[in-house]
């Protein structure tokens, strides 16, 4: 059930509320024991294994709720969102992504500029932000656009947009391709202490590409899109990145190639980052099989081997962060030959649930899966939030890891419902999502 | 079972009364999102001399050009109640896309760079008629190989009945990882045509291409274009086929395609008209009249 913020203990103005019998789950501090939450006015007041008990609480008179050993974790920073919102509002809106969110622990939301119009301006920053406060249960932030009008030319006001609250420059779905452009955006972002968020894909290579290039796109009949799009770009960000001591984050990772050059270069000292998203680990080029436009996504699902590699790139420390890369669409976007289709799919959802397989497979711990999804995103984009420190805002999701479930389409709240993972059971999910300390979110059984 | 078939279907065209009641009452539509000559009057003539009732739809004539989608034209069709939907369409997967949504059979009649599956089948018609046999025979496959659907389909339709396949184009035109498929892959024509049983030269389809792919229609015709020169590599009795269109002096020299002792092409074409017959007929062996099943005839 979604409620809105405005109700219940905990939250800014209500009475305090503690979460007793939790498994606290603190990357930042490296927190992992049985405690307690107290939160009051829409912070943590109070935090710590001492409050494992609700008789911990003394006679304090705050209502206790029992939360039966599930984990408590900060909620979930999800920096790659497209929101539909101004100017497609049919596939989603600020209040459709926000209740979809809530439902999968999420409390904020970063959203690329690629919205109609495109986020290139302060104005329309400020307008997003106040239109997210007013419509959406959890919180929006937004980047803005590195170039007028994605156009990759002609950079935009990034000052005056650091100011109005974009947390980072991105072109979204477009690469900045323009070495020139993109050195200067690496350089004249450093005075104002913002990413610039990089799509790593060669236009030119990637030209009418649908999916991965190799067998099964030949034997489809399908253009697809190289390896080495993606690598190539990645290592020219990371020569630019060398020269201007800017800083730039590498968005959704997909293949192993891409994986080794930011290790390589990680382990050289460059100032870069990166995030993948969960169809990179969970998903292969196999999804696409008889022309499913639901897999069609960009970059592409990839081989075997680069999932696999990704996999790795997140043990190892060389990915730093999982994004849900949510791109709703409608049905009349995607319900076309799969060449006319359009790119993306929505993960709101299923975040968590997808990035937890990891951890019941053995390939992450329980910590490291959920630094991830909180500290590791709000680490890259300085937010103050992913943490569970004592008077950090009281953003937060309890969630039972082991809880299995079936994703149905059927019951998303996104607007959009293209999801390559219906049908998928999957263990974990989110039993209650708070923002601010109100509870926007409690799973009915 | 189905060459078989289309083998008394050539009898049945080359009479003087082509006409016979298998599919009378069934309705056929010709749908096709992209130009055709061969395939469309080929299945129109199929379906008529078989008694049926043939329509055909071009895009260039209806809805689609007023932007109604794939599916909606699907279903507009399929609330018409037809029997057996033969659709071609521009992007791969399109007819697939199309026989999901409709409760008739579907035939494809070309999709994208995907397959013809209808070609192959009178491809391999015509090989056998005068060869005697499929398998054992070494077929090269030569030119825009990456672009091309009946390649795919050959290839599955050839290696499956035993033949030797191999595929000849300049490296920008033949994809990577053909080799998975199950062919032998050059790019000197002369070293790929020596010891072939036949030749089967494709069109340089430049309406799918983005960008250059080949430096010059000179160049091409100098190192891919089927000559005598070129054809002197390969068995003395090859035979030389062409799915067609022909770009005489792009890909094929006309003294070549017009030799009538080597050349197959006139034959294909007439044995298209056989093979979509049979494949008409076999299909709708199996429609229940009046609870169609679902699904398409890929043949």
């Amino acid at each position: 059930m979604i409620q809105p913020r405005s109700i219940g203990a905990g939250r800014k103005g209500g009475p305090p509320i503690a979460y007793v019998n939790a498994r606290l789950l603190d990357p930042a501090s490296a927190m992992d024991s049985l405690g307690g939450v107290i939160v009051a006015d829409g912070v943590i007041a109070d935090i710590g294994p001492q409050l494992a008990r609700a008789a911990a609480l003394g006679a304090r008179g705050i209502e206790a709720v029992d939360c039966q050993c599930a984990c408590l974790a900060p909620g979930l920073v999800d920096m790659r969102v497209q929101l539909r919102e101004p100017g497609e509002e049919h596939k989603e809106t600020m209040a459709s992504a926000g209740a979809a969110a809530a439902a999968g622990g999420i409390t904020t939301m970063i959203c690329l500029p690629n919205t109609r119009p495109v986020l290139d301006d302060a104005a329309l920053v400020e307008s997003v932000m106040r239109r997210a406060r007013e419509t959406a249960c959890v919180h929006i932030r937004p980047y803005a656009a590195v170039t007028k009008g994605l156009a990759g030319r002609e950079m935009t006001e990034m000052g005056l947009l650091a100011e109005a609250g974009a947390v980072g420059f991105t072109d979204a779905t477009h690469a900045v391709a323009d070495s020139v452009v993109m050195r200067r955006a690496l350089a004249y972002s450093k005075a104002f202490n913002r990413p610039i968020i990089q799509h790593p894909e060669e236009p030119s290579l990637a030209q009418g590409g649908v999916m991965n290039e190799g067998e099964i796109a030949m034997r489809l009949g399908l253009t697809g899109i190289p390896i080495v799009a993606e690598v190539i770009m990645v290592e020219r960000d990371l020569r630019l990145v060398e020269l201007t001591g800017g800083r730039c984050h590498i968005a959704h990772l997909s293949t192993a190639a891409a994986v080794d050059a930011v290790r390589r270069a990680k382990a050289r000292g460059i100032n870069v980052t990166a995030d993948t998203a969960p169809q990179y680990f969970a998903l292969n080029e196999l999804a696409v099989g008889d022309y499913r436009t639901f897999a069609k996504v960009s970059p592409p699902l990839r081989s075997e081997e680069d999932r696999q590699a990704v996999v790795d790139g997140l043990k190892d420390g060389t990915i730093d962060a999982i994004a849900s890369d949510h791109a709703p669409h409608d049905q009349d976007s995607k319900r076309l030959p799969f060449a006319q289709a359009a790119f993306g799919m929505i993960g709101l959802e299923t975040l968590l649930a997808v990035t937890l397989e990891l951890v019941h497979n053995r390939r992450l711990s329980l910590m490291q899966a959920v630094a991830k999804l909180t500290s590791g995103p709000a680490a890259i984009l300085g937010l103050p939030a992913g943490t569970l420190a004592k008077n950090a805002a009281a953003d937060l999701v309890l969630f039972d890891p082991e809880r299995p479930w079936r994703i149905a389409e059927k019951k998303f709240r996104s607007k959009s419902k293209n999801s390559p993972f219906d049908g998928r059971p999957v263990q974990g999910r989110a039993l209650k999502t708070l923002v601010d300390g109100a509870v926007v979110f409690t799973l009915e059984e | 079972m189905l060459l078989d078939l289309a083998e008394y279907y050539v009898e049945q065209n080359r009479a003087r009364d082509k006409k016979s009641a298998l599919l009378r009452g069934r309705t056929i539509i010709n749908l096709f999102f992209e130009n055709s000559t061969r395939t469309r009057t080929s299945f129109e003539l199929a379906g008529k001399r078989l008694g049926g009732d043939v329509v055909n739809i071009s895009a260039e004539a209806s809805s689609i050009k007023k932007g109604e989608t794939l599916i909606d034209t699907a279903m507009t069709l399929n609330a018409m109640l037809p029997d057996v939907l033969v659709v071609r369409h521009p992007d791969s997967g399109g007819v697939k896309l199309l026989s999901e949504k409709v409760n008739c059979a579907v035939i494809n009649g070309g999709d994208g760079t995907h397959e013809h599956p209808t070609q192959a089948l009178l491809d391999a018609l015509a090989i056998r008629r005068r060869k005697g046999r499929l398998q054992g025979l070494t077929v090269a496959i030569c030119g825009d190989i990456l672009h091309s659907r009946v390649c795919r389909s050959n290839i599955h339709l050839l290696n499956t009945m035993g033949a030797r396949v191999r595929v000849i184009g300049p490296p920008t035109l033949v994809p990577e990882t053909i080799d998975r498929l199950g062919v032998e892959v050059f790019h000197d024509m002369k070293a790929g045509l020596r010891n072939c049983d036949i030749v089967m030269m494709l069109r340089l389809q430049t309406e799918r291409m983005q960008g250059s792919f080949v430096p010059s229609i000179r160049e091409y015709f100098h190192f891919f274009g089927l000559d005598h020169d070129k054809l002197a590599c390969a068995k003395p009795d090859a035979l030389i086929m062409h799915p067609g269109p022909m770009n005489r002096g792009v890909e094929i020299d006309s003294e070549v395609a017009d030799d009538i002792d080597r050349s197959l092409i006139r034959e294909q074409v007439e044995m298209g008209v056989a093979v979509r017959m049979a494949c008409l007929d076999l299909l709708t062996r199996t429609l229940a009249s009046n609870a169609p099943p679902n699904g398409g005839a890929r043949a």
